[in-house]
């Protein structure tokens, strides 16, 4: 016997649109409670709601990219919604008309690609937020009713904690890339709720086997609680199922929604569903439908960016890339089309990937921006690239004339002869050095010559002290070989 | 005519609208509802066949804004019909404890 887990996830994600999905006011947040907000979403009556076009063409730019069937024809649906946070009493969504379903998204799970069906995926509006830390009330601010809010539907393709994490964070960088979202989790842009259930099964039987009850866990907010729920569940139901082999079935017990408890690191039992919920929808009256045809949806086509997963491959096979030098470099559009200009300007492709990724991103970690938000032009960048191929600067010096641009706008190889880094190269005035230090160094001179035990040893010495001497600036590799050829007489 | 709605689903949706209804208004509204659907029941006699469904009386589509913010109500004058605030909140009754 053994058991596979079957998971299923809802994301709910904001859109940075500059207004709400139905009405003018600013989709902005940390604004002062219930200052963002006017007649359409506190809900008055006689109000009317207009469709945002920017979020409309938003969700079908990420229905395109989710490789769904954009729906020509799509309307409003009335959900019913009791609660303080929408006080219309209900939330504006898309029943049985959403405008994007039946995609795919396709994931790097340990190196192998992994395709995740999407359902489908529609645009409805946020509700506002409940603050449950006041003295004897709950407070309700308005200022996020009525942001454009696009929920995505997975099918229940994910087997194990490391693909729903790939699916969850590859949304976010999808989001990202085509830049329809900030998807800051802090600020809530991005809501999680797993599907989990346990498809058992005996080896013995090959056709047989049963799912333990659904799971539903509502509002997750961060990776990290995604990651510890699932994991979580997965055990649970396992053991459940291991105490009640026969009683703890889909068949036979209906589906349950769990809350995950953030301290003590578990998730609680909210409610069972006897029956399916029950949101009496019915078709918007106050908005009209949208039709979308061939030229509008090749404008909105048009906007799509090179996808995430596409530019992974191309840059490992174009530049040569590693995985794991590929995987930062594309993980923000930004920094892949960074990394991309700098090798458009001359830089050699490995050197402006080790540069970006040991200085750039550490120093644009540390400021709190993206490499580009750096300041350092693509062009200048690769000024300096071009001087490490070129060996006339080494890849450590390299390193520390990267930070010096960040406060200098001088090219970087003024900065590199300013600070005296140039990488001396030139062999006429390296051979003095090398002469002067072979005739005060005759026994190493002579252990190396020997050819012994001691040889390697002795010429390490002997560069040693020519790059002492050089102040570091002198090329290795040329130095090296000027010894050799005096030492040994070889060119 | 046959009840279509019983005091059973009526006392459902009375639950999903959070309505408290007595045992009379569940009869007295099941018979209502029931009217009501009877008579609506009437258009089941049209044929309809080859008749496009609609979703609404207008043949228009695709009316949308600019997705331009603006500034509507201050917070005084949103919360000035609150029967209850705290601070800038409105204020309602404990929702989780």
């Amino acid at each position: 016997m053994g058991y596979r887990p079957t998971i299923g996830l809802e994301i709910h994600v904001e859109l940075s649109t500059a207004s709400k999905m139905f009405c003018g006011c600013p989709n902005h947040f940390g604004d002062p409670p219930n200052s963002n907000v006017c007649p359409v979403c506190l809900g008055m009556p006689g109000v009317l709601p207009t469709m945002n076009r920017q979020a409309y063409e938003y969700a079908v730019l990420m229905g395109l990219a989710l490789n769904c069937r954009i729906a020509t024809f799509t309307k409003w649906d009335r959900k019913g919604y009791y609660y303080p946070d929408l006080p219309k009493n209900y939330q504006i969504s898309q029943y049985d008309l959403p405008l994007s379903s039946n995609g795919y998204i396709d994931l790097l799970v340990n190196g192998q690609t992994k395709r995740i069906g999407i359902t489908r995926a529609h645009l409805e509006e946020d509700a506002g937020k409940n603050v449950h830390d006041l003295p004897g009330c709950t407070g309700v601010d308005l200022n996020r009713a009525g942001v454009p809010l696009l929920e995505i539907v997975s099918e229940p393709d994910m087997n194990s904690v490391p693909e729903v994490m790939a699916y969850a964070r590859s949304m976010r960088q999808l989001v990202r890339y085509l830049n329809i979202s900030q998807a800051n989790m802090q600020q809530g842009h991005m809501r999680f709720e797993p599907n989990i259930s346990l498809w058992v099964f005996d080896d013995a039987e090959p056709d047989g086997g049963h799912y333990t009850p659904i799971v539903e866990v509502k509002n997750l907010n961060s990776f990290r609680s995604l990651e510890r729920t699932v994991a979580f569940e997965i055990d649970r139901q396992a053991g459940q199922w291991q105490a009640d082999p026969d009683g703890y079935r889909m068949d036979k017990m209906s589906k349950q929604n769990r809350g995950w408890d953030d301290v003590r690191e578990v998730t609680v039992y909210q409610r069972h569903k006897e029956e399916a919920d029950e949101y009496r929808y019915f078709p918007e009256p106050d908005l009209l439908p949208v039709e979308i045809d061939d030229a509008w949806l090749g404008r909105i086509k048009a906007q799509l960016p090179e996808l995430p997963i596409a530019r992974y491959a191309r840059f490992r096979k174009e530049f040569g890339l590693d995985e794991k030098l590929t995987t930062l470099l594309t993980s923000e559009r930004g920094t892949a089309d960074y990394f991309e200009a700098v090798v458009q300007a001359g830089a050699s492709p490995h050197r402006a990937a080790n540069l970006i990724q040991s200085q750039g991103l550490r120093l644009a970690n540390e400021r709190g921006t993206d490499v580009a938000g750096l300041g350092i032009s693509a062009e200048r960048l690769a000024g300096l690239c071009k001087l490490a191929d070129e060996d006339k600067v080494s890849a450590t010096t390299a390193a520390g004339i990267f930070q010096a641009m960040l406060e200098s706008d001088d090219p970087p190889e003024k900065i590199a002869q300013d600070r005296n880094l140039m990488q001396v190269s030139d062999t006429s005035a390296l051979e003095a050095i090398v002469a002067e230090v072979l005739s005060e160094n005759g026994k190493a001179v002579a252990d190396y010559k020997s050819g012994g035990k001691k040889a390697k040893k002795a010429r390490s010495f002997i560069l040693g002290q020519v790059m002492q001497r050089s102040k570091g600036q002198a090329n290795p590799k040329v130095a090296g070989e000027l010894i050799d050829r005096k030492v040994l007489g070889q060119t | 005519m046959p009840a279509k709605i019983d005091p059973d689903q009526v006392r459902r949706i009375a639950r999903l609208a959070r309505i408290n209804l007595t045992q009379e208004e569940l009869e007295q509204f099941s018979n209502q509802l029931s009217d009501i659907l009877n008579y609506v029941d009437q258009l089941s006699e049209l044929n309809t066949e080859g008749v496009e469904p609609t979703t609404g009386p207008l043949k228009i589509s695709n009316v949308f804004r600019q997705d331009q913010a603006a500034r509507s109500l201050s917070s005084e004058q949103a919360l000035a019909n609150a029967p209850c605030r705290h601070g800038d909140f409105f204020a309602v009754p404990k929702v989780l404890e």
